[in-house]
């Protein structure tokens, strides 16, 4: 149990490492997927089951592919790479990344889990069942929100890439292109 | 009884053979062996079915030169695949180029392992199978992209960001359609979605979810975007010949050639598989007391997904090719808002459990019927149907 740990912590940082300091943005960005990929297995360590494969199906499937995406619909098909540094990138590096880390810290400790952890409490069995609920009565309204919030943002992204009106939509001789 | 346990009780006997520490890592070796055994034997017999079935649907004899009636064709394309020439193009990022089809196939193989294939074949009971079916499917696309990419190629980038878009904009009513199912049945668990098909009506029906209105759209909505995940026609457009020489396996040769041919073959099983579990009864006999007979449970899931593979085959013989935005419309505007539809008509379906058959049906076939009509001629309405111009090619 403790070596698969080892492995996976390796595996993780060290593809992270590769993220950061990978010359080309797309590998960068693959590393950046294997990352991901590590985390999840680090929760199927845990036991968490369901949490893992939303990790794997959600940054895997959808945030790894967005950040492809954004890198190849904007430079040069990420063929050449093209880092450069700023004087001052560094610094500001170094200074989100502490900022990412206060607030982590912060949040996990006025969490009760780590007294939980302390306390020694056994830990629950958690299935997919009782998550279900739980999202469905004691959590409806963070759920709500942040499906509100998601679909204000794809509303956004629709009205940034409808087509305008005149002119658009045609093809070179006039001729209205189809839909369907 | 022997014909439904022997594969059971023989991996019983083997993991028997091994001292106690060892037990769990053989048991699991087992299982792994026989999975990859059977789908890369379907896999073989597959392609030659669906050279075949084309030759027959295109009126020519197939291939018929390897042994009798063509039977060994398989055998020759193996050999032929293995012994070619594995060429990497010079600029191509060569890492990445390696990787791809290994960060293909690996996922999409790790999909079997959540199917029922029969009452007693079962490799893992997840709690949350169908997610881990689905999660290890989305693999697929970050393998497409390395592929493309790391070829240097423009068709083969291109083919990639089609494969892509693709999968994201079917993903979704896949994903949908078979969210009816776990509303119905209750559990994210394959084993349990099977069971919840137990038993028929007077013995006779069985009660399989296709066989529900929710469920016969949530099958044709699954199959309509299964077809689409694993690129086969009419949406095949990431590999169209005719347009981008072969998509994102332009620049593969050799045996990683043949290994993407396999993971698209093991996409279609493994989602054919869960097709079959989701809405055709899993293992269960097409008329309930049929279970009861010697024939083993797995005959009738293989009959099953042999089944599903012939109309995959037989679409592919009958549709032309969509194009990029058609493709896009049909899942954004059509697909996932009928998915959306049958997932209301579930929860109809579900509290009008105490109202006579005939009318629950009634209800539902017209929640259904109706946005899909309307759907389809306001989609229909600006469409003039005449001849068509290619612009390029008079």
């Amino acid at each position: 149990m403790k070596s698969a740990f080892i492995v996976l912590v390796l595996v993780i940082l060290t593809s992270a490492a590769a993220a950061v300091w990978l010359r080309k943005l797309v590998h960068a960005a693959l590393c950046l997927t294997a990352t991901f990929a590590g985390l999840a297995a680090l929760y199927l360590q845990l036991g968490a089951e369901f949490v893992g494969f939303a990790q794997i199906l959600i940054y895997v499937g959808a945030v790894a592919m967005l950040v492809i995406f954004a890198i190849l619909l904007t430079r040069n098909a990420g063929m050449t790479p093209e880092v450069r540094w700023s004087k001052h990138s560094g610094i500001i590096g170094t200074a989100i990344g502490l900022l990412v880390l206060g607030c982590l810290l912060i949040s996990l400790s006025a969490s009760n889990g780590i007294r939980l952890i302390a306390a020694n409490t056994p830990e629950p069995t958690i299935n997919v069942q009782r998550m279900g609920e739980q999202l469905m009565t004691r959590c409806v309204l963070p759920l709500e929100v942040l499906g509100l919030l998601l679909t204000a943002a794809m509303i956004g992204a629709v009205i940034l890439a409808m087509p305008e009106k005149h002119g658009e939509g045609l093809d070179s001789d006039g001729r209205k292109i189809d839909e369907l | 009884m022997l014909l439904e346990t022997w594969l059971v009780q023989l991996k019983h006997w083997m993991v028997n053979l091994f001292p106690a520490g060892w037990q769990p890592g053989v048991g699991s070796l087992v299982s792994v062996t026989v999975i990859l055994g059977v789908f890369a034997t379907l896999f073989a017999v597959a392609t030659l079915l669906e050279r075949k079935g084309l030759g027959r649907i295109q009126n020519r004899p197939g291939p018929n030169r390897v042994g009798p009636w063509g039977l060994f064709q398989p055998v020759a394309d193996g050999i032929k695949m293995l012994t070619k020439e594995d060429i990497v193009p010079l600029t191509a990022d060569q890492v990445v180029h390696f990787l791809a089809p290994i960060v293909l196939l690996a996922p999409v193989t790790l999909a079997f392992a959540v199917i029922p294939f029969g009452r007693k074949l079962v490799p893992i009971d997840l709690d949350a199978g169908l997610l881990f079916f689905f999660a290890v499917g989305s693999a697929a696309e970050v393998a497409a992209f390395m592929a493309g990419w790391s070829s240097h190629n423009k068709y083969s980038l291109l083919g990639a960001m089609r494969a892509i878009a693709q999968m994201i904009s079917f993903e979704l009513p896949l994903v949908i359609s078979t969210m009816a199912v776990i509303m119905m049945s209750g559990s994210l668990s394959l084993v349990e979605i099977v069971r919840a098909q137990d038993g028929g009506v007077f013995g006779l029906i069985p009660r399989w979810h296709v066989l529900t209105p929710w469920g016969l759209a949530g099958f044709l909505i699954f199959f309509t975007a299964a077809l689409a995940e694993s690129n086969r026609s009419p949406f095949d457009l990431p590999e169209g010949e005719s347009e981008i020489i072969g998509g994102f396996m332009t620049e593969y040769s050799g045996f990683k050639y043949a290994l993407f041919f396999m993971g698209e073959y093991f996409g279609m099983f493994a989602v054919s598989g869960l097709a079959t579990t989701l809405f055709l009864g899993g293992w269960h006999a097409p008329l309930p007391f049929l279970d009861r007979t010697l024939v083993p449970s797995f005959v009738w899931f293989f009959g099953k997904l042999l089944l599903l593979l012939f109309v995959f085959i037989w679409l592919r013989g009958t549709l032309p090719r969509l194009r990029v935005d058609q493709l896009m419309n049909f899942s954004w505007k059509f697909l996932l808002p009928l998915a959306l539809i049958n997932l209301l008509v579930v929860a109809l379906w579900r509290f009008t459990a105490s109202w006579p058959l005939a009318g629950r049906w009634a209800l539902c076939l017209v929640a259904l019927a109706a946005p899909f009509v309307a759907l389809g001629a306001a989609l229909m309405r600006h469409r003039h149907w005449k001849p068509r111009h290619y612009r390029y090619a008079r």
